[in-house]
């Protein structure tokens, strides 16, 4: 029984190197991306994080175009892609009467369209399924190292600014009578976020790389009433769905990226219906009321 | 003759440039509690927001003693606050030592004493390790009423502190509205129970866009100077044109 186990569980990952740094890497990802996507889904712009993965697709398209499958290039050229639109996006909803969300979505259809254009350029189709959808089965090491490193920036940063952060989400008011920091850490946030993405583009592409981020926050909304503890569901969560996930993709030959993120969502569909927290079984079954 | 704490010298303040507050004169004496009254869109809240500092003027001034200035404790309306997010009582009160930790400082037991007394004295103890999403409305703002009192503060603003709140509660938090005003703190609220208002707070502000009356309660709310207020009509002229009232 044990041996079956150790066949299907660990075997893979002790035996090919490729599944090794797979795993390093999507676990990099859920560390950083788990806390920043439960600020995101608190503060209401989950859409906004999926705008931003997408705005990113030119950028990463125009480093491609100057120098290839290059990860300086495609990194660079994607935070600044980011960058640009979360600022012009915030732009035009403070100068205009356009809200945020429809010009996100004005904003993320225009960088999908532009990136694949790039890409088609110069690329291969190939080229292009790879920026799409990632290589996460063939992370180098300097790519390991670029994930490590965001991981690592976004845990400083976030312990760093964690009281304004909070605070700002739930009593903006109070924290401008108190502080001027609200406006600064907003940015910096957004920041983390565009790294994040930029990070995850790497190993899951484009299209899928806010599904790390976001699935295991809102998964963890149903599992804790605290956002402390809500953020280290969200970075479990984001963990198994790794490993989960990459484990399916050897044993049943299915594309990585996409069963890390298949995970993810089985997990947050398991989360919706058993959560502890509003979970949709305790609605239907409520159990008898308490005394008190 | 009490030590002036904040003076307004023609203040206007607004959106867009839109007068909400137009116009205003005087000053709030140190240790003074002070009632705001007026009918909606007067510009109470907005004059608040000017004396916290989030809104600048559109003319005129604001002038806080400068050891006042970064020490206003303001209790915003409570629709503004997200009552939906996951934080429990104890932390929404622990904010209230931000002037104290900033952003790193630790919390000692010193602190912790003080919240579990502020807590008391609004009564919400054994609430402690609730998320603020599971609090009625009145328990809610004693929960801020209590960072409140750990802000500690020389000046308290309130914004409609009693709206929808019932008897009880509402006279636990005017007892500690009292208190502070004996703890010779200034203390301006913005009020609709103008009960209230007579039975508690010896000066009031009437306002109505520009200023109506200020000065002690009872002759600033008289049944004439009240009339006048309600005569207020929320104007919005699309073709306003600049003021030429504008102080110098």
């Amino acid at each position: 029984m044990t041996a079956i186990m150790f066949d299907f569980l660990i075997a893979p990952f002790s035996e090919f190197a490729f599944m090794q740094r797979a795993l390093v890497g999507t676990i990099a990802i859920a560390l950083g991306g788990g806390p920043v996507g439960v600020f995101l889904m608190l503060r209401r712009m989950s859409l906004t994080g999926d705008a931003m993965a997408h705005a990113i697709l030119p950028g990463a398209a125009f480093g491609y175009l100057l120098a290839g499958l290059s990860l300086p290039a495609m990194t660079i050229g994607g935070l600044i892609a980011g960058v640009v639109v979360a600022i012009a996006a915030g732009l035009v909803s403070r100068l205009t009467t356009l809200k945020e969300d429809a010009s996100l979505a004005a904003f993320y259809l225009l960088s999908l369209a532009l990136g694949v254009t790039i890409v088609s350029l110069r690329g291969s189709n190939v080229d292009l399924l790879h920026v799409l959808f990632g290589t996460v089965l063939a992370l180098d090491d300097s790519t390991l190292l670029l994930l490590a490193s965001i991981s690592s920036i976004t845990l400083v940063a976030l312990a760093v600014l964690y009281r304004p952060l909070v605070l700002e989400c739930v009593d903006p008011t109070f924290l401008r009578s108190v502080s001027r920091t609200g406006t600064p850490t907003h940015l910096i946030f957004l920041g983390l976020v565009v790294m994040n993405l930029v990070g995850g583009f790497h190993a899951l592409g484009t299209l899928l790389a806010v599904g790390m981020m976001m699935l295991p926050a809102a998964a963890a909304r149903f599992w804790s009433e605290d956002i402390t503890i809500m953020m280290l569901w969200s970075i479990a969560i984001g963990i198994v769905s790794g490993v989960g996930g990459l484990l399916l993709s050897f044993h049943a030959e299915l594309p990585a990226g996409p069963a890390i993120i298949l995970v993810a969502g089985g997990l947050y569909v398991l989360s919706l219906v058993f959560g502890r927290e509003g979970g949709l079984l305790w609605l239907v079954m409520p159990g008898r009321h308490l005394e008190a | 003759m009490s030590k002036t704490t904040i003076r307004f010298d023609g203040l206007t303040l607004g959106y867009d440039r839109r007068p909400a507050v137009h116009h205003l004169s005087g000053e709030i004496a140190s240790g003074s509690l002070m009632a705001v009254v007026g009918p909606n869109g007067a510009g109470k809240s907005t004059l608040l927001k000017g004396i916290v500092g989030t809104l600048r003027p559109l003319s005129g001034r604001i002038d806080v003693s400068l050891d006042v200035r970064s020490r206003i404790a303001y209790l915003p309306q409570a629709a503004e606050i997200d009552r939906s997010f996951p934080i429990s009582v104890y932390d929404i009160v622990a904010m209230g030592l931000w002037f104290r930790t900033g952003l790193f400082g630790g919390i000692g037991a010193k602190d912790r004493t003080r919240i579990e007394e502020a807590l008391s004295a609004v009564g919400l103890i054994g609430f402690e390790r609730r998320p603020i999403s599971t609090l009625s409305g009145g328990q809610m703002q004693r929960a801020l009423f209590a960072r409140l009192l750990i802000q500690d503060a020389p000046v308290i603003l309130l914004d409609e502190p009693f709206t929808a709140i019932d008897e009880k509660t509402t006279s636990d938090l005017l007892a500690l509205v009292k208190r502070w005003h004996h703890e010779k703190r200034t203390v301006v609220a913005v009020l609709h129970d103008l009960d209230v208002v007579r039975r508690v707070f010896p000066e009031t502000l009437l306002i109505a866009r520009e200023p109506v009356a200020w000065g002690e309660t009872k002759g600033v709310l008289s049944a004439e100077n009240l009339l006048k207020a309600r005569s207020m009509v929320e104007a919005y002229d699309p073709y306003a044109e600049a003021c030429s009232r504008n102080a110098a």
